[in-house]
């Protein structure tokens, strides 16, 4: 567990820090053991020659990725990412200003890729590949969640998330991997999702929704595992079967299927929308969990793909899978591949196949927290955009009181949780807690105007991430919801005419 | 000939041949380099015109920029524009007769001198004055500032105190670029701006300058957003066997 730490306070505004240089220098991941290492294709454990090894990896990087080759060459050292980082607005740490993150991959970059490193290592801030660069890297490479907000505001584009990606790359190839993420991704490869639910459980888990569902409704709806010749494979994160408030979602999508009677099926072989392969920049790691949705797809013989509530999950499938694991000229072409679950419920409640009663969810006053990788990384509906609208019009469709933040908050700029990428784990509660600072100064102030009680989302880390952090900040862990949980306590099950 | 001459000729034949494949080099690099992934920063357009407008927009107005910090804003674009001013007003130099186009900047010209040494300034001070930038700049960082405000203060220098034969200076340049070479003034102000802008030549294929090409290279601008609707593949992507599982 991480030492003590003081929670930040919150302001009226978000202030922007002094640096406090060496402020978060002693934030350790837990590093990776062989037996989280080589199932995955990484060396056990930091060898012998290591450095030659890190510094030629950099080099196939470069090589073969535009992003990383344009992103170090290009930045001009402007300053105008260095405060749109939660980690730094949180931890007031200089080394986690976007381009000082970089830095630290791009000193070594310089030293032994480009002429004025070689020659003049100090001028340019050139640094050999030494253990203390190394363990820099550690540290700091793992106090970004990969969410992109930099990247939105560079002159240039520079995304420090893809920088991180090579990084944590370059540490995994040479034995210095995280134990968080490496244990999730051997995981996910033997046993099918992230939290290592075997198929009894997950199908015990299902039964015990039907009942619940049945107890409260008096409706037989069906959370189906594994139907051959479904119309529509769900995908989504483990979480949703596990735990509050994951688990109110998928009761929702269940209640979705049944209202627009289309028959769906969740899948053991692909039980996990999750895909931790991107946070550590591995392509053959993501590619090869990716693979397990279209064999799913495919062996059950589904026309649709629909995706559950989880941000990088849907960054994934939206942006990589056609890539990965595409064509998918096996499905239903009038239908996008694969399709978001709330593009899904939207377009079902545009055509009228949905009935809500919001006045069920009248005890709740929501706002809505845009999930970076949806917000930054992907997008819903037919227009650039629609990954804002189409979730807050579901939001809308299932209640009566909905305030957004400070519109310098949501949206492309909107704070991550100070969770993403890879940084769920206890032993990171430090660099969370302060990290999820701006997002919680922006929630106290609707919570303060608009006397706002649920902040609703669509990812399974940003959700994890608040049920833990929030009583931090004084609230209570269960003001974050599910966005189909709210849909799920909103919709009226039965013919919709009735 | 005078020495100096045969000196400056030969220096601006180095250092464009240095600037020129230098930077030819760098762009066949970042061409070369496949993105295997989609990555734009979203919402992205989602059509080729409109990747065209958002990329005009972050090389005209510098968008992101703008969203970003406008203090950063106001210096960078007011130096940059000015300094694209200054090299159209330069070409009079290497054209005979000039542009209709170019003498139009005439009186346009009295600010923009200024308004690149006022950018820079303001650009320089944020170096010292901020502690985030502070803490994330370079010896290099400031060398640079040092050396474009010098090449502005040589420049305004010759024009208001110490003027030069302007006359001459076309001549050598357009001797130059005829490969019949004609005097050079040495006039102190002269030779040090010209010494100033010769170095920013070479160190430009192998310095941050390098952002004037890479920002039309950046994934995360340039990428349309239509991974569902176009299969898009490069690199690792289009060698592994991705659609071959079934
Ligand atoms: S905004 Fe972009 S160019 Fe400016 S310092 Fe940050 S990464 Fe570098
Ligand atoms: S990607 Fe997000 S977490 Fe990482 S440096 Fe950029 S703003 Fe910070």
């Amino acid at each position: 567990m991480a030492a003590k730490f003081e929670t930040p306070t919150l302001k009226e505004y978000l202030e922007i820090p002094h640096t406090r240089p060496g402020a978060m220098a002693e934030s350790k991941a837990y590093v990776a053991k062989p037996e989280h290492n080589t199932p995955l294709g990484f060396p056990g454990e930091l060898a012998e020659g290591w450095e030659q090894k890190a510094v030629a990896r950099l080099g196939e990087i470069v090589k073969s990725n535009r992003a990383v080759q344009v992103f170090l060459d290009s930045c001009v050292k402007c300053g105008a990412c260095t405060d749109k980082c939660h980690y730094y607005l949180g931890t007031e740490d200089p080394k986690n200003m976007p381009v000082a993150r970089q830095d630290l991959l791009r000193s070594v970059y310089r030293r032994y890729y480009t002429l004025p490193g070689k020659l003049f290592p100090k001028l340019v801030g050139a640094r050999d590949m030494t253990k203390d660069v190394l363990d820099e890297w550690y540290n700091y490479f793992h106090q970004c969640s990969q969410c992109r907000r930099c990247s939105v505001f560079c002159p240039y584009g520079i995304d420090t998330a893809e920088i991180s990606m090579a990084a944590r790359e370059i540490m995994d190839s040479v034995g210095q991997g995280q134990k968080y993420t490496n244990e999730i991704m051997v995981k996910v490869h033997k046993i099918g999702n992230n939290l290592g639910l075997p198929g009894p459980a997950l199908e015990d888990t299902l039964l015990g929704l039907e009942e619940d569902v049945k107890d409260e409704t008096g409706v037989d709806v069906k959370y189906p595992l594994d139907v051959k010749g479904a119309d529509v494979l769900v995908v989504t994160p483990s979480a949703d079967f596990f735990a509050e408030p994951h688990v109110d979602g998928l009761i929702g999508y269940g209640k979705v299927f049944h209202a627009a009677g289309i028959s769906w099926t969740l899948s053991t072989h692909a039980s996990e929308a999750g895909n931790f392969g991107m946070f550590v920049g591995s392509s053959a790691n993501l590619q090869k969990i990716a693979m397990r949705i279209r064999e799913a797809a495919l062996d059950l013989g589904v026309k649709r793909i629909v995706v559950g509530e989880c941000g990088h999950a849907w960054r994934v499938a939206y942006s990589f899978w056609n890539t990965l694991i595409g064509p998918f000229d096996f499905l239903d072409p009038r239908y996008p591949v694969p399709q978001h679950i709330c593009e899904f419920t939207y377009d079902l409640i545009q055509r009228g196949a949905l009935k809500f009663d919001k006045s069920a969810n009248d005890d709740k006053r929501v706002t809505f927290h845009d999930s970076c990788n949806v917000a930054r990384a992907s997008r819903m509906g037919d227009m650039p955009g629609g990954q804002f609208i189409i979730p807050r019009a579901v939001v809308q469709a299932s209640c009566n009181h909905f305030f957004d933040m400070a519109p310098e908050t949501i949206h492309e700029a909107t704070f991550c949780c100070g969770g993403g990428g890879g940084l769920l784990t206890d032993e990171l509660m430090e660099v969370r807690v302060k990290g999820a600072m701006p997002r919680m100064q922006a929630l106290q102030q609707v919570v303060e105007e608009h006397g706002v009680t649920h902040i609703a989302a669509i990812c399974a880390i940003c959700k994890a991430q608040f049920t833990k952090v929030l009583p931090y900040y004084q609230f209570p862990m269960d003001m974050i919801q599910s966005v189909h949980g709210l849909v799920s306590k909103a919709i009226r099950l039965g013919p919709v005419n009735e | 000939m005078s020495a100096v001459t045969v000196l400056y000729a030969l220096l601006f034949y180095a250092a464009t041949a240095i600037l020129v494949v230098g930077v030819a080099r760098k762009i066949f690099i970042f061409a070369r380099t496949p993105q295997p992934l989609k990555i734009p920063t979203t919402p992205a357009p989602t059509t080729r015109a409109g990747v065209w407008w958002r990329m005009t927009r972050e090389v005209t107005v510098f968008e992101s920029l703008f969203k970003s910090n406008k203090w950063i804003w106001l210096f960078g674009w007011v130096f940059h524009m000015c300094l694209f001013a200054e090299l159209a007003w330069h070409l009079r130099y290497f054209t005979q007769p000039v542009p209709v186009v170019i003498t139009w900047l005439h009186w346009f010209t009295v600010f923009t001198a200024l308004g690149f040494v006022a950018g820079l300034a303001g650009l320089w001070a944020r170096r010292f004055l901020v502690d985030r930038v502070r803490y994330i700049s370079n010896p290099s960082d400031h060398l640079m500032l040092a050396l474009l405000m010098a090449i502005g203060l040589s420049g305004l220098g010759m024009k208001y105190l110490m003027r030069t034969d302007i006359v001459a200076v076309k001549a050598f340049f357009l001797g130059l670029m005829r490969f019949d070479w004609q005097p050079l003034p040495a006039d102190p102000a002269l030779l040090v701006h010209l010494t100033l802008v010769a170095t920013l030549m070479i160190v430009f294929p192998v310095s941050k300058l390098l952002h004037a090409p890479g920002v039309f290279f950046s994934p995360t601008r340039n990428q349309v957003d239509n991974p569902r609707e176009k299969r898009w593949t490069a690199g690792w992507s289009a060698e592994s066997k991705s659609g071959q599982a079934g």
